[in-house]
C-alpha cells in the first residue's frame, strides 16, 4: 500500500485485471467452441453422400440421331445432349467472339465437335430453356431460348441475348466408347 | 405497476405465484387506448387472428402431409379428397395466407399514413417489419410443399437469386438445396422450417405487443394522450370493436374459403412438379409481386437481387426518413398526396410483376421502381423540411369538445 499513491491497492486492481483476463479467456473459449458447435448443424444441411453418390450419369449417343437432341438427368439436372448438323457446327464456330457476353470458342465447349454436351438451365434464375425438341423456339441464334425472361443461347449453349449473364455450363464428361459417354 | 385486488380467493391463490391475472388486467381492462382509434386499428388484431388461424390448421393438416418428393402432390390431394373436413382445413390454410398478408398490408400503410413509426415507436415498427419478413419467407416455404410445378419452379428461381451473390453465390445454393438441384432434400428442410417460423413469427408478435404496451397505441391525430380524458380501457372497448372486426373479416374470408378457394391460386399449381419441364410463365404468389417487380425492373442480376432486398431494408430506416416532426398525414396537406401516390405505385408494381417482362411492362416496371425508391428515400426527407403541416388540435379531447360548445 505505501508504494501505491495514485490507484487503489494494488492487490485489488491485480485482482481486477486477473478476473478481466478470466473473463475474456472464457467468452473467447466459449465463442470458439460455440463456433465450432455449429459447424456440424450447417454443414448438415450440404449435400449428403448418398447426394454426392449419384453424382455419375452414362448416356447411350448411338440413338441420337444428326439433329436431334435428348435431355437426361444428372444430378437431378436436365442435361443437354444435341447431335449438331454441320450448319450449326458452323454457325457456332464462326460466331465471332466480339459478338459473345462470355467469350468462349466453339472448340473449347465441345471434344467431338458434332456433340454438345449441355447443363439445361439457364444461367440466369434457373428454369430449363427450350430447343430441345424440333417444335419448341431455338431463339434468334438456332439454339436455345428460355421462356421464363427470354434468354438466346446459340448453337453452342453460349449466351447471345437477354438477362442471363453466362453460358450454359458445360459438365465434365468422358467418352468412355465412340457412342458412350460418362457425365459427371 | 400496482396489482389489482382481486376477490376470487383462486384467482388471487394463483396470482401471488405467477401474476398472471395481474399481467391480463394490465394489458387489457386498465391498459389505457386513445378513444379516437378507427378501422383501420382493427388490422393488427385481425392479422393476430389470421395468424392463429394459420397454425392451427397447419398443425391438424401436417398430421396429413408427407414431405417427400413421390408422396407430397398425393398426399395433398389425399387431405382434399378422403381426410375428413380435409378440403376445409386447407382452403382455409391456403386462403388464410393471403387474407394474412392482406391484413398485415393494410396495417403497414395505416401505419405509414398516421406515422406510426415515428418516436417513440421506431422498435415497435422494426419488430412488425421483422415479422413481414418472417412471414415471406414462411409463405415461400409453405408454397413449396404441394410440390406442383409452380412450388418447384418458384422454389427454383427464388433460391436462385442467392446464386448472385458473387464469390460464394453457388455454394449457398447448394448449401440451402442439399443437392444439386431443388429435390427432395430441399422439400425436407422446407417444411421444417415451415413449421418452425410460425413459432417465431408468434414469439415477434409477443415482442410486437411488449413494445406496443410501452410505448402506447399511436392514434389518427397522431399527437399522444395528455391524460385519462384522451383514453379509455381496452378492455371492453376495443375487444368488443375487434370482435366486430373479426365478423367482417370472417364473413369475407369465409366467403373466399366457400365459394372462391382458389381466387388467390395459381392452376399450374395442380399439376404435379416436374423438374424437366419449366411452366412458360412462372408467377409468385400475389403478396410478392410489387417485389418481384422490382426484381425483373433491373437488367443485371445482382442489381436486381439487391434492389428487392433493398426495398423491403429501407423501410428499417423510415423513422429518419420521413424527417416530419407531425405524424399523422391528417395534417400534412402534401404528404397526403404523395401517400396516395405511394400506394398507387405499389399497386402497379404489384400489376407488374403479374406480367411477362416484355414490350411495355419493362419500362413502367423501372418508372414504378424507380418512384418506390425516390419516395422513400427523397421526397420523405424532402417533405419534412418543406411543408408547411397544419395546426394540431390541443389534445384528442379538443376537436370534439369544441364542435359540441
Amino acid at each position: 500500500m505505501a508504494h501505491s499513491t495514485t490507484a487503489a491497492p494494488s492487490g485489488s486492481s491485480q485482482g481486477e485485471s486477473r478476473r478481466d483476463f478470466l473473463l475474456i479467456a472464457t467468452s473467447a473459449v466459449g465463442a470458439v467452441g460455440t463456433a465450432l458447435a455449429v459447424w456440424p448443424f450447417v454443414h448438415s444441411m450440404n449435400p449428403a453422400a448418398d447426394t454426392l453418390a449419384l453424382s455419375t450419369t452414362e448416356v447411350d449417343l448411338s440413338k441420337v440421331a444428326e439433329g436431334m437432341a435428348i435431355t437426361v438427368t444428372w444430378q437431378g439436372k436436365p442435361v443437354f445432349v444435341r447431335h449438331r448438323t454441320a450448319d450449326e457446327i458452323k454457325m457456332a464456330e464462326e460466331a465471332p467472339l466480339s459478338d459473345l457476353r462470355e467469350p468462349t470458342p466453339d472448340k473449347d465447349r465441345v471434344q467431338k465437335p458434332e456433340w454438345l454436351i449441355l447443363v439445361g438451365i439457364c444461367t440466369h434464375l434457373g428454369c430449363i430453356p427450350m430447343g430441345q425438341k424440333a417444335s419448341d423456339p431455338r431463339g434468334d441464334f438456332g439454339g436455345w431460348f428460355c421462356p421464363c425472361h427470354g434468354s438466346h443461347y446459340d448453337t453452342s449453349g453460349r449466351i447471345r441475348k437477354g438477362p442471363a449473364p453466362l453460358n450454359l455450363v458445360v459438365p465434365k464428361y468422358t467418352f468412355l466408347t465412340d457412342s458412350q459417354i460418362r457425365i459427371g | 405497476m400496482s396489482a389489482p385486488a382481486f376477490n376470487n380467493k383462486i384467482i388471487k391463490w394463483i396470482d401471488e405465484r405467477i401474476p398472471l391475472f395481474t399481467v391480463l388486467e394490465h394489458s387489457t381492462s386498465s391498459y389505457p387506448t386513445p378513444k379516437n382509434l378507427n378501422y383501420w386499428w382493427n388490422f393488427g388484431s385481425l392479422a393476430l387472428f389470421a395468424l392463429v388461424i394459420m397454425i392451427m390448421t397447419g398443425i391438424v393438416l401436417a398430421m396429413n402431409y408427407t414431405g417427400h418428393t413421390s408422396m407430397a402432390f398425393d398426399s395433398v390431394e389425399r387431405i382434399m379428397r378422403d381426410v375428413n373436413y380435409g378440403w376445409l382445413l386447407r382452403y382455409l390454410h391456403m386462403n388464410g395466407a393471403s387474407f394474412f398478408f392482406i391484413c398485415v398490408y393494410v396495417h403497414i400503410f395505416r401505419g405509414l399514413y398516421y406515422g406510426s413509426y415515428k418516436a417513440p415507436r421506431e422498435i415497435l415498427w422494426w419488430l412488425g417489419l421483422l415479422i413481414y419478413l418472417a412471414m415471406m419467407a414462411t409463405a415461400f416455404m409453405g408454397y413449396v410443399l404441394p410440390w406442383g410445378q409452380m412450388s418447384f419452379w418458384g422454389a427454383t428461381v427464388i433460391t436462385n437469386l442467392f446464386s448472385a451473390v458473387p464469390v460464394v453465390g453457388n455454394f449457398i445454393v447448394t448449401w440451402l438445396w442439399g443437392g444439386f438441384a431443388v429435390d427432395n432434400p430441399t422439400l425436407n428442410r422446407f417444411f421444417s422450417l415451415h413449421y418452425l417460423l410460425p413459432f417465431v413469427i408468434f414469439a415477434l408478435v409477443f415482442l410486437h405487443l411488449v413494445a406496443l404496451h410501452t410505448s402506447k397505441s399511436s392514434n389518427p391525430l397522431g399527437i399522444e394522450p395528455k391524460g385519462p380524458q384522451d383514453t379509455i380501457p381496452f378492455h371492453p372497448y376495443y375487444t368488443i370493436k375487434d370482435l366486430y372486426g373479426v365478423g367482417v373479416f370472417l364473413l369475407v374470408f369465409m366467403g373466399f374459403v366457400f365459394y372462391a378457394p382458389n381466387f388467390f391460386g395459381e392452376p399450374d399449381n395442380y399439376i404435379p412438379a416436374n423438374p424437366m419441364v419449366t411452366p412458360p410463365h412462372i408467377v409468385p404468389e400475389w403478396y410478392y409481386l410489387p417485389f418481384y417487380a422490382i426484381l425483373r425492373a433491373i437488367p443485371d442480376k445482382l442489381g436486381g437481387v439487391i434492389a428487392m432486398f433493398g426495398a423491403i431494408l429501407v423501410l428499417f430506416a423510415l423513422p429518419w426518413l420521413d424527417s416530419s416532426k407531425v405524424k399523422s398525414g391528417r395534417f400534412r396537406p402534401v404528404f397526403k398526396w404523395f401517400f396516395w401516390l405511394f400506394l398507387a405505385d405499389c399497386f402497379l408494381l404489384g400489376w407488374i410483376g403479374g406480367k411477362p417482362a416484355e414490350g411495355n411492362y419493362i419500362p413502367i416496371g423501372q418508372a414504378a421502381t424507380f418512384w418506390y425508391f425516390f419516395h422513400l428515400l427523397v421526397v420523405l426527407p424532402l417533405l419534412g423540411r418543406l411543408e408547411k403541416p397544419l395546426a394540431l388540435p390541443a389534445s384528442i379531447s379538443a376537436p370534439v369538445l369544441k364542435e359540441k360548445a
